[in-house]
């Protein structure tokens, strides 16, 4: 289960989130949208502990306000750019945990199953990041967060930068493997077909705060201004084309 | 521009640079503590000691050469002044040991080390690496920091003694083939005046700068800004930092080991 309490941080004098608080049930999945600096990836930045809240508090594999490192062994997170380690092969960057632990003899053999999972060659393993498509970094990426079966997964812009066919497949394989884990998932978006693909639930953030929460079926169809605006992409609308 | 504004500029800048001295401080601090606590990475460490100190030897390697070879020409054009030719050997061979073979060779190192150390850092740091790290449960400063302070701290003394040969071999060169010393006389001349103490200082100034170099291109690379900007100034930052810190440790080291 993953529970926020009344979350507010500042960076000076910009307050990003201002009381943020939700509760996501085990095997749950969670999609949260808002415009750019709405302040989506602080939040996950906030709940992943590599951000401290100025207020408010995070509960997160029974874990309070946890340090990173101490949500290693729970969390798996797949980030927007993918963030692979450019100086090792991709094996290494998938079973990094691995090389480090106690399992290193068995470390190779299931980075490539795990890049199976996720539907990369063996051939794949031994390439180094910047030999791969953007869309095949993000699969490597999502190998990696799934590569120590962890009990909840984050997303962060999972699609961002693919062509709509990748931003499918991506889309797909996070549904499957959230759902084969029973893991529970956060993703961050601002793509329509990544909500309906990932999500059981929908939050919009705006003005620093959980404007709507609501089924994944509802979003698209609320009469709620802001969530109108946003799910359909207008111009006008409550929400500051300027920001 | 009226002294009030004149006085609040200068303590304002006054105190910025304090605190980044204290900011850097702390950071080397942190480094220090980091370098006693398991897990240490050994393949990371040996990956450094090969980019750090095997990759700058020619590099080091070549500035000495010519260091050696200009300085047995100036000692012989100002000894020539007083009939002190002789001196050239143990004068050329003290020159490098003790001053210019770590100067030199720690700039030549801060240049090609502490920029690929901030802008591999800092090109981590800004494509979320870092955070991977620590989402990996390991400690970037124990993963990156550490290794490459340990590997530039013991290869620095290695390329000191190698630049210092090789500066010595570059005037013993210009001595035999240029100002008409004798081979085996100027060898011997070099040897039997040198200390141990002369060797030694300059390795211990060789780890020294080392330490300092990798210590300021991990600093500016952890605290880089965002993007391409972000990268450029903290590797230029770097390169200037750890070129004036080798400068002023050198004065300060010479000073403690060498007045009287």
């Amino acid at each position: 289960m993953i529970r926020a309490t009344d979350l507010s941080k500042a960076f000076g004098p910009k307050q990003v989130l201002r009381g943020v608080g939700f509760t996501l049930e085990q095997g749950q999945s969670l999609v949260v949208i808002g415009g750019s600096g709405t302040g989506k990836s602080v939040l996950l930045r906030c709940l992943l502990g590599l951000e401290r809240a100025d207020s408010g508090t995070v509960e997160i594999a029974g874990l309070r306000n946890p340090k990173p490192q101490a949500l290693a062994a729970h969390v798996g997170m797949l980030f927007q750019g993918a963030a692979l380690f450019d100086s090792l092969p991709v094996w290494q960057n998938v079973a990094f945990r691995m090389l480090r632990g106690r399992q290193r003899a068995h470390a190779r053999a299931l980075a490539v199953e795990k890049l199976a999972r996720v539907g990369l060659d063996e051939r794949v393993a031994d390439l180094y990041p910047a030999e791969l498509s953007g869309g095949m970094q993000k699969r490597v990426g999502l190998a990696r967060a799934i590569a120590g079966d962890p009990p909840i997964l984050f997303f962060d812009e999972p699609t961002a930068g693919l062509d709509p066919i990748m931003a499918a497949v991506i889309n797909a394989l996070i549904r499957s493997v959230v759902t084969e884990m029973g893991a529970t998932a956060v993703t961050i978006t601002h793509d329509m077909t990544t909500l309906r693909e990932v999500g059981d639930r929908v939050a919009m953030l705006h003005d620093g705060r959980i404007h709507w929460e609501g089924p994944a079926a509802e979003a698209l169809t609320s009469e709620d201004p802001v969530m109108r605006q946003f799910t359909q992409g207008r111009v006008e609308g409550p929400i500051a084309t300027l920001r | 521009m009226s002294p009030t504004t004149l006085l609040g500029a200068t303590g304002r800048g006054t105190a910025g640079i304090l605190g980044a001295i204290g900011r850097f401080m702390g950071f080397g601090a942190q480094a220090l503590g980091w370098v006693f606590r398991p897990p240490w990475y050994p393949r990371e460490i040996g990956a450094q000691l090969m980019q750090i100190g095997w990759l700058s030897l020619p590099v080091v390697g070549m500035t000495a050469l010519f260091t050696g070879a200009a300085l047995a020409l100036q000692i012989f054009a100002g000894s020539a002044r007083y009939g002190a030719e002789f001196a050239v050997p143990s004068i050329t061979a003290i020159g490098m040991v003790r001053e210019l073979g770590p100067v030199l060779g720690g700039l030549m190192v801060a240049a090609r080390v502490a920029s690929s150390i901030a802008a591999e850092i800092g090109t981590m740091k800004v494509s979320e690496q870092l955070d991977a790290l620590r989402t990996l449960a390991v400690e970037p400063m124990q993963y990156l920091t550490v290794p490459r302070v340990i590997a530039a701290t013991l290869a620095m003394p290695v390329l000191v003694a190698a630049g210092d040969s090789i500066g010595i071999l570059g005037g013993y060169a210009v001595g035999v083939t240029r100002l008409g010393f004798d081979g085996p006389t100027y060898l011997r001349n070099t040897l039997e005046f040198l200390q141990f103490w002369d060797v030694a200082s300059g390795l211990v100034k060789g780890a020294v700068f080392g330490f300092l170099v990798a210590l300021a291109g991990c600093f500016f690379g952890m605290n880089s800004g965002r993007g391409a900007q972000g990268v450029g100034e903290a590797t230029k930052s770097a390169v200037v930092l750890a070129s004036v810190l080798i400068l002023a440790a050198n004065y300060l080291l010479t000073e403690a080991f060498f007045s009287t």
